[in-house]
């Protein structure tokens, strides 16, 4: 049996998740990461995405929108500032989520535009990996 | 000497407010009940939050790059008050206070020369310091309409406290809210939160940092206003019920000694009424 290691999923409301998973799939800022038990300690912070947790009694997914993750070799914790289990997304949320990040790139100063579009175009791929 | 017609419609009143208040005790129970739940289910967020931002705070502190939030912009001349408050009355001294907390520092601020600029969440909060302060307030947070606060309202708050910062309006901001520690008591506290005040941070010299400290940091101290706004709404409606629910407890048992005082005062005149009505009876027969 694979190691496992103890995952989190903590939104600022409530914690949605804490399970023992063998391998975590992040979507983080730089890139997607997978941990998995003995992962080197890392904080890295989060774009919108799929997170997904792959453990013994199952996978858990989740679109979340924004945070951060704290990995260490026994555990993973994510810090969401939204997260929404698959099965529970539909279109009109995405396109609610869409449309406030746009909202977000129109008011956003000018030395902030280009964090607020690349939300935008986060938001959009994240929407066309569920939509497929 | 109040009739006993009077004595008897103020008992019926007095009564029904009793009804009232006892009712509105039973509902502020069960509200505080949800708020704790509320805050508690927040709490493992706030903390790890605290911890992550602190360890990165005392490694990036310091530094010429480090963000302005957490550097903060050199000078403290200009404070903004966050003043939180409930949209409602009728609970004890809740709302006062936060306001006489809120007032001393103002005052205090002022007399070291400092401007004062003031943002109240939550109506009664306006209302007690408009005599005092109505010309420092730059802004106003209504949340009657909304039943249940959620993360939501926590960062459209900190949005607006971030643009202003951005946009050079404020110095120092400090949070005022009522923190909840029992229902009977509720301790007033002023909390800064830009530049963000960061304790107990241990160098986390262990992690690795995608993409660069630098810029997980900037990323996180917004949240972190956010969440502190929110950590600070939830507080403040535990506090809020808490308050209420002893108020109206205290309310209710008033109530109810008045109404015995009122009953006794009401058999007494009735018996005189009717001893008066028999020496009355009695003396009319004699005298024929």
């Amino acid at each position: 049996m694979a190691n496992t290691l103890q995952f989190d999923l903590v939104s600022p409301e409530r914690k949605l998740a804490s399970v023992q998973a063998t391998e975590v799939q992040i979507p983080g800022t730089d890139g997607d990461m997978t941990a998995m038990e003995g992962h080197s300690a890392t904080i890295t912070t989060l774009r919108p995405g799929i997170l997904k947790a792959i453990g013994p009694t199952g996978t858990l997914a989740f679109a979340v929108t924004g945070g951060f993750a704290e990995i260490s070799g026994s555990s993973v914790s994510v810090l969401a500032e939204r997260a929404i289990p698959v099965e529970d997304l539909s279109g009109t949320v995405l396109d609610g989520l869409v449309q406030e990040a746009r909202d977000l790139a129109a008011l956003a100063p000018a030395d902030q535009k280009d964090g607020a579009e690349k939300l935008v175009n986060d938001m959009l791929a994240l929407r066309q990996s569920i939509a497929h | 000497m109040p009739s006993l017609k009077d004595l008897k419609n103020r008992i019926g009143s007095v009564k029904n407010t009793r009804k009232i208040t006892k009712a509105m005790q039973m509902v502020a129970a069960a509200k505080l009940r949800r708020a704790q739940e509320a805050a508690e289910a927040a709490r493992p967020y706030a903390e790890r939050m605290n911890a992550v931002m602190a360890g990165l705070a005392s490694s990036v502190a310091g530094s010429e790059s480090a963000p302005r939030l957490l550097a903060g912009t050199g000078a403290d001349r200009v404070h903004l008050l966050v003043v939180m408050t409930a949209e409602r009355g009728l609970c004890g001294g809740f709302n006062s206070s936060i306001v006489r907390l809120a007032r001393a520092a103002a005052n205090e601020l002022l007399a070291q020369g400092k401007t004062v600029k003031i943002l109240t969440v939550g109506k009664k909060g306006r209302e007690q310091l408009r005599r005092d302060f109505g010309d420092k307030f730059v802004g106003h947070v209504d949340l009657t309409e909304v039943k249940r606060v959620g993360y939501v309202n926590a960062q459209e708050i900190a949005r607006d406290i971030l643009s202003r910062f951005d946009g050079g309006e404020f110095d120092v901001a400090t949070l005022f809210f009522n923190r909840f520690q029992s229902v009977i008591s509720q301790i007033p506290t002023a909390q800064q939160i830009i530049p963000a005040k960061l304790e107990g941070g241990a160098p986390s010299a262990l992690y690795d940092y995608e993409p660069s400290e630098e810029a997980i940091l900037a990323d996180l101290l917004p949240r972190g206003v956010a969440t502190q706004v929110f950590t600070a709404l939830l507080e403040n409606g535990a506090s809020e019920q808490g308050a209420r629910m002893s108020a109206m407890d205290n309310a209710t048992r008033n109530a109810g000694d008045m109404i015995n005082k009122l009953t006794i005062q009401y058999n007494r005149s009735r018996q005189a009424a009717i001893t008066k009505e028999l020496i009355e009876i009695i003396s009319g027969a004699e005298a024929l």
